[in-house]
């Protein structure tokens, strides 16, 4: 239990602390937006009265006050889930943006991670299984050489042949607007079919990492007396495989997990950019470019909060499996 | 004289000949040797081939095929796309290569005080570098990048290396750790020497190798985030970037894309090889470094 409280302090912690940072890149940094949207207002024609009052009803924040006052305004409205009104969406609230684009990045992300985690353990074992043999150098080389392939570039090459030449998957979006959202098949297979080139490029990049992992944690626990033990025995092959060496090699990928779930977010901004894929990272992006700061705040918020929630995911999940660190910590 | 020479030639014996010999040894890392020499000399010597002006304009050469005039074909601009990929090398590893010094610089610094002062000076490195590790860093980065808009090669360093030295911080902290139980670390406490000399000349020696390793996979995550970044159009606009490259290529993309301007992937294929080779010569610098791994 303490150590659960614990982590969950660490967590608040950190996410306070983005927070803190995002206030002070948006309002008090040189150059920052909030300056830079009140110029472009006054430049358009308004007073330096009227320009404040427009800004701050988009943040939702006073700016005739001072630099603290503003900052224990911007926390309470964050705690109340009030991330301002977006610029260019003119009058949407950027939560109701954010929430309609969370679930996409988390469907491709959810799916592309389990799929590369699970593929990536089942032939880590294999490989280490049958290692300095043949199939092992053809694996290995095989996750060395896509684990260092960056995924946008792979993206970007799968959009090139599969959607532009070849036009088996469509060029961009999430879903066929035609399709009248719902549990059906059509609808679907539909969001699946947009799904598959960004789901593939961050599958084929990422699996290679698991595989090499797991090889390795593999082929160490093959050296453990347990194993010989287990051996002795007599215990079957198959039994020694799942419940001895597989079960010991996952536990330290685990905590790598969490790291590579925020490895994915920053690559979901790239990836949801080449395929015009309406998630988070699209936003963000769009929001930078669009100069929205209100929404641009609002996804990185968000991208944080995702991170520190899997992360302690993660964590739970590896203290579940391995008991050691329940007491450790 | 004599002297001199024979010292001079038993050191570049080493530290280049023996490691080299040792690194084309294995097929990859002669692969991996070779891709990158190839690149590095594309970014310092690759501009004396370079037939065109990598900025002029030419509407009535746009989109051509690959020919004797142009190796690689024009983009939508009739640029020349060898002549931009071989100018567009040199930012591209000029600022990955600070950056990737920068970040290593940075870990190395907090890992190897925060691992042996220990105490309350570590467990605020501790908690420093971890609140780093979860804040998201290329969105970060694309924030930051968004508001400074620099167009300085070093600052720009700088911004790619703001998150990236945390992974590896922890991991040196990890290693220092271990070394600081060892005997001869031990020993040099008990003869009183001074931290200073015992982390410059005990600690960071020996944890060298794996620095120098680590500082090849933070060139290649500074080579990702940096592209990445002019592909998305958010640091300052300039032509020669492999990045700014690839951002045409997926703002118009479906337009006239047919199988004859497959050249305008090249730098897309150039990052691909770029980052294998990076990869395949690190592992076989491991291998210099650690005779046990060597085979054969």
């Amino acid at each position: 239990m303490r150590w659960i409280v614990k982590r969950v302090i660490t967590i608040l912690t950190t996410f306070y602390i983005a927070i803190t940072l995002t206030f002070f890149l948006i309002r008090l940094m040189p150059g920052n937006p909030i300056d830079v949207m009140i110029n472009q207002y006054m430049q358009q024609g308004m007073s330096m009265e009227q320009a404040r009052m427009m800004v701050s009803s988009l943040y939702q924040i006073d700016f005739s006050k001072p630099a603290w006052e503003q900052y224990i305004e911007y926390l309470q409205l964050i705690f109340r889930g009030n991330l301002g009104i977006s610029y260019t969406y003119t009058g949407v609230p950027v939560i109701r943006i954010i929430s309609y684009a969370l679930p996409w990045t988390v469907f491709l992300l959810s799916i592309s991670i389990s799929l590369s985690f699970m593929l990536g353990i089942v032939l880590g074992m294999f490989a280490a299984y049958r290692r300095n043999k043949k199939s092992d150098h053809a694996i290995t080389l095989f996750s060395t050489i896509t684990n260092a392939i960056p995924n946008y570039v792979l993206a970007l090459i799968f959009l090139f042949f599969f959607a532009c030449i070849w036009k088996i998957f469509p060029i961009r979006g999430t879903r066929d607007p035609r399709i009248p959202p719902g549990f059906t098949l059509e609808f679907i297979s539909n969001i699946f079919y947009h799904a598959t080139l960004p789901i593939l490029s961050f599958f084929i990049t990422t699996v290679g990492s698991w595989i090499l992992q797991m090889r390795g944690a593999t082929i160490s626990v093959l050296g453990e007396d347990y194993i010989r033990v287990a051996e002795a025995r007599g215990l079957r092959g198959r039994r020694i495989m799942f419940s001895y060496v597989g079960r010991n090699a996952i536990i330290p990928l685990f905590t790598r997990l969490a790291i590579a779930i925020g490895y994915m977010f920053s690559g979901s901004v790239l990836i949801e950019n080449i395929f015009t894929y309406a998630g988070i990272g699209y936003y963000l992006t769009y929001s930078v470019t669009a100069r929205d700061y209100p929404l641009m705040q609002g996804c990185f918020l968000i991208t944080t909060l995702a991170i520190i929630l899997s992360n302690f995911i993660a964590d739970l999940l590896y203290g579940f499996l391995d008991p050691r660190v329940r007491i450790e910590r | 004289m004599v002297q001199v020479k024979e010292v001079l030639i038993r050191a570049l014996r080493k530290s280049v000949y023996d490691p080299l010999k040792i690194i084309l040894r294995s097929k990859r890392g002669a692969v991996g040797f070779a891709i990158v020499l190839f690149f590095a000399l594309m970014a310092t010597v690759g501009s004396l081939i370079v037939r065109y002006d990598p900025s002029t304009v030419n509407l009535s050469e746009a989109l051509q095929p690959p020919s004797l005039k142009h190796p690689l074909g024009t983009d939508w601009f009739g640029r020349d796309i060898l002549a931009m990929l071989i100018i567009g090398s040199q930012d591209v590893l000029f600022v990955s290569f600070v950056a990737a010094l920068i970040t290593t610089s940075v870990a190395t610094f907090m890992g190897i005080i925060s691992g042996y002062m220990g105490g309350k000076a570590d467990s605020i490195l501790v908690g420093v570098t971890d609140i780093v590790l979860t804040i998201p860093g290329f969105p970060l980065l694309i924030v930051i990048a968004s508001i400074l808009r620099t167009s300085n090669p070093v600052l720009l360093a700088a911004i790619l290396s703001i998150t990236a030295w945390a992974p590896l911080s922890r991991a040196i902290r990890a290693q220092t750790l271990t070394l600081r139980e060892r005997g001869f670390i031990e020993m040099a406490k008990c003869l009183g020497m001074p931290s200073i000399h015992i982390i410059t000349n005990e600690i960071l020696p020996n944890i060298m190798p794996y620095i120098i390793i680590n500082g090849i996979f933070a060139f290649t995550g500074a080579i990702y985030a940096q592209v990445g970044l002019f592909m998305l159009g958010l640091a300052p606009y300039k032509s020669q970037n492999w990045g700014v490259m690839l951002n045409l290529s997926v703002n118009y993309a479906g337009a006239v894309f047919s199988i004859k301007q497959a050249s305008l992937l090249a730098p897309a294929i150039c990052i691909i090889l770029l980052q294998i080779g990076l990869v395949f010569l690190s592992g076989s610098l491991e291998e210099v470094f650690n005779p046990r791994l060597r085979s054969g």
